[in-house]
């Protein structure tokens, strides 16, 4: 025991530095810190680009920009992509705030997709669009808060484990899309999808996408007044904060629950909808493309704030994008670039650390005490 | 703090400064000038995964192939690989016509819908589909559709395969009602009932108590449930097997087991040398020839291209001797010029029966449509004419010697 508390003293006190949390950081300090480290991440990959390519890391940067905006149609596509990832993250930030583990949306969201492709194959034809459209939205806001609330009723009855009900939910939303994609493929059997050719989303002013853009714009307005200033979003943060304290002063626990749920379920429908009636006029089971998923992590790296995800989510898919096209310049496998994002993400996450916590050298005399 | 961050912004400053140093010197020199024709001519291609998939780097292959031969220095030939079945595909193939792409090849059946719109966006550029079925019906003139008589490929596989059942006949290890195949498929539709029931009947001709199963696992590539089906069809007693899937599945699955494999895609005989016997393929590097020439000097290309064995379409591999029944190879070639010559037919209706009867009358759903409307007769003179109305196959009739396991609609 001597021997283990010598060895603790030793390690921790004798270390050249320790850890300490921050209590408060400037606005300024912490962008600081963001920046240099998004600049470290873009040397530390600069390094690995020439060790493991040899090639010119200022250029393949190039690359990465012209990839994300070199045209005046690859800026839409990024826009349009941000737009369908944010609204997704949009859609389980107030879960999250509640702190119940919603890893469910891309579940939610290929639901919703089925309801809109239903609707545009059963009802497409017969109805015209300025009806069919808004009954789309409507059935896939049901079907995607339907979703949505599942998870949310056993965890209010039976407190089931919301992580495990979610996750598992989207394996089964997986396989009913399977089902039907192959139901209802064309030819027949071949897997592939057919195309919707009715109750596809009217073009604006000549931009395929701008439609999508401003619903999803609408929706981040409409989520930060309603986290922000709505008595339901302060009933949310009261639950995320403590349960306890919630019921103490009154809220209803159960209900916040069930009703938050089947707003980030149907939010996930919305963007459901809009990714079969708007991009793709079609449904398969990756049509949400693991998008479920890295929503999250723009979420949580927006630490849930709806206007600095439009950054996160902004910065995920302008990563993406520019890194399939170092691949496609340098034919290059995608795993490099994959390598390359990761690194970035890394960074930017690892830079929350620094954020939160600040790093102290031990000085001289201390080692003297002990 | 400030200590932290002027130490972190002098180590940022040295580590870009070496990165800069180094980065001048490890500029690449291209090889040696080719004889270029139509110095601005461009080709995009549109890849459903990378080199990963033997269905991808077949094609992948191909087309480095044939644009080295004709010529072609690498900032004409733009290369997009992992796009997926969605708005993406139209995304690339806009993005390829932005950079100035004068034909753009989109390889996934998936990929139709969406190369279709791009074509109707950009009359001026030349759109070339792999597998696709619609160019016929949609009459765009720069919309086109390619495939091989793959068919012919995996008869000639088949005739091997028989070959080998023959071999364990003969030396007593099964009973020729014992001689049973296993094939391991994608999805239950025309492109792989077509291909299977040609494997088939080639082994059929060969060896006539021959029978099969088929094991559907509803996905073009998933290395666990292909080598899963392989590992079912093997416990069901089958002592051969070939697939229709594009991962290792299967053949890895019998390279444990010790049973032979009739491959495709191209060679797996490095990964297993003691159970590979022949695979067929389809080179795709006389087309992309064909399309890059015809749109270099302004010709029209075929609407619908689909060529055998005379164009290099169609290939198979050499034969694994050590596996292979002995004789296999001569009797691949005997047959191969036979069906060049025409003398043999792969679906000549007297060497097959459905539900006990011979065929000749048959309905195919050539043109595609959401209603699955069968619209053309597709047998005349004996046999099936497969991928003669169209380049795709459609050949979707559930012959009697083969039983299907399950169904993968």
């Amino acid at each position: 025991m001597k021997k283990l508390n010598d060895f603790m003293v030793k390690t921790f006190c004798n270390a050249p530095c320790h850890i300490a949390k921050r209590d408060d950081i400037v606005w300024w300090k912490a962008w600081i810190i963001r920046i240099v480290s998004v600049l470290l991440a873009l040397i530390v990959c600069g390094v690995i680009t020439v060790a493991l390519t040899k090639l010119n890391p200022i250029k393949m940067y190039i690359t990465m920009f012209e990839g994300a905006v070199g045209t005046s149609r690859l800026v839409w596509n990024l826009f349009q992509n941000t737009a369908i990832l944010l609204c997704i993250s949009l859609a389980v930030t107030p879960a999250f705030k509640m702190r119940f583990w919603n890893i469910g949306a891309e579940g939610q969201v290929l639901i919703g997709g089925l309801a809109t492709a239903a609707c545009m194959i059963f009802l497409g034809g017969r109805l015209p669009n300025p009806v069919l459209i808004p009954i789309m939205l409507v059935v896939s806001i049901v079907a995607g808060s339907i979703w949505g609330l599942v998870p949310a009723y056993f965890k209010t009855k039976f407190n089931s484990n919301e992580t495990l009900f979610t996750l598992m939910m989207n394996y089964i939303a997986i396989q009913i899309v399977a089902y039907f994609t192959l139901e209802w493929s064309v030819p027949k059997g071949s897997g592939t999808p057919r195309t919707l050719e009715f109750g596809q989303l009217p073009t604006l002013l000549d931009q395929k996408y701008l439609i999508n853009i401003l619903i999803v714009a609408v929706i981040t307005i409409i989520m930060y007044i309603y986290l922000k200033y709505s008595k339901q979003g302060y009933e949310i943060s009261v639950v995320g904060e403590s349960e306890k304290t919630a019921k103490y002063v009154g809220i209803n626990v159960k209900k916040v629950v069930l009703r938050t749920m089947a707003i980030s379920g149907a939010i996930c429908g919305i963007a459901g909808f809009l990714l079969v009636a708007g991009t793709d006029h079609s449904l398969k089971s990756d049509t949400a493309g693991g998008r479920g998923f890295t929503a999250i992590m723009v979420s949580w790296l927006a630490k849930f704030h709806p206007v600095f995800m439009i950054v996160t989510s902004l910065l995920i898919v302008f990563l993406e994008k520019g890194a399939s096209k170092i691949s496609e310049v340098y034919r290059l496998n995608s795993s490099f670039s994959d390598i390359i994002t990761g690194i970035i993400i890394f960074f930017i996450i690892g830079s929350e650390f620094f954020i939160n916590y600040k790093v102290k050298f031990n000085k001289k005399e201390k080692e003297a005490k002990v | 703090m400030k200590k932290l961050i002027s130490l972190l912004t002098v180590a940022a400053m040295l580590i870009a400064s070496v990165c800069m140093l180094s980065a001048c010197g490890g500029e690449k020199t291209e090889g040696g000038e080719a004889p270029a024709a139509n110095a601005d001519f461009k080709i995009g291609f549109i890849y459903l995964h990378d080199e990963n998939s033997t269905y991808d780097k077949n094609f992948l292959d191909a087309a480095t192939e044939a644009t080295e031969a004709l010529g072609l220095k690498p900032e004409q030939v733009i290369f997009k690989t992992n796009i997926p079945e969605g708005n993406e595909c139209y995304e690339a193939a806009a993005d390829l016509v932005d950079q100035g792409c004068n034909v753009v090849f989109a390889n996934s059946f998936g990929h139709e819908p969406y190369m279709l719109k791009a074509a109707k966006e950009f009359p001026e550029v030349q759109f070339c589909h792999a597998t696709g079925t619609t160019a016929h019906t949609e009459n765009l003139p720069n919309f086109h559709n390619a495939f091989a008589s793959i068919y012919e490929g995996r008869y000639l596989a088949g005739i091997a395969a028989g070959m080998k059942l023959n071999e364990m006949i003969e030396s007593g290890k099964i009973t020729a009602d014992q001689a049973k195949m296993g094939y391991v498929g994608a999805y239950t539709y025309a492109e792989v009932i077509s291909g299977y029931t040609s494997f088939y009947l080639g082994a059929k001709s060969v060896c006539p108590s021959v029978t099969m199963e088929v094991q559907f696992t509803g996905s073009w590539y998933d290395e666990a449930l292909e080598k899963e089906a392989a590992t079912k069809l093997l416990s069901n007693k089958c002592v051969l097997i070939s697939q229709h899937a594009d991962s290792m599945g299967a053949p890895t699955a019998c390279e444990n087991a010790g049973v032979p494999n009739v491959s495709y895609n191209g060679s797996t005989q490095s990964a297993c040398p003691n159970t590979f016997i022949v695979s067929s393929r389809i080179d795709w590097a006389p087309y992309f020839k064909y399309i890059i020439e015809a749109a270099q000097k302004g010709e029209t290309i075929a609407v619908d291209w689909c060529e055998g064995f005379e164009a290099g379409s169609v290939k198979l591999t050499d034969v694994n001797e050590a596996v292979a029944a002995k004789g296999t190879k001569e009797a691949i070639e005997e047959a191969k010029a036979k069906l060049i010559s025409g003398e043999i037919k792969v679906f000549d209706t007297t060497t097959f029966t459905v539900e006990g009867k011979a065929l000749d009358s048959y309905k195919a759903d050539v043109d595609t449509d959401a209603d699955y409307e069968k619209d053309t007769e597709v047998i005349a003179d004996g046999y099936f004419h497969e991928s003669e109305y169209r380049s795709a196959p459609y050949f979707d009739l559930q012959i009697d010697g083969i039983t299907l396991l399950n169904s993968m609609f």
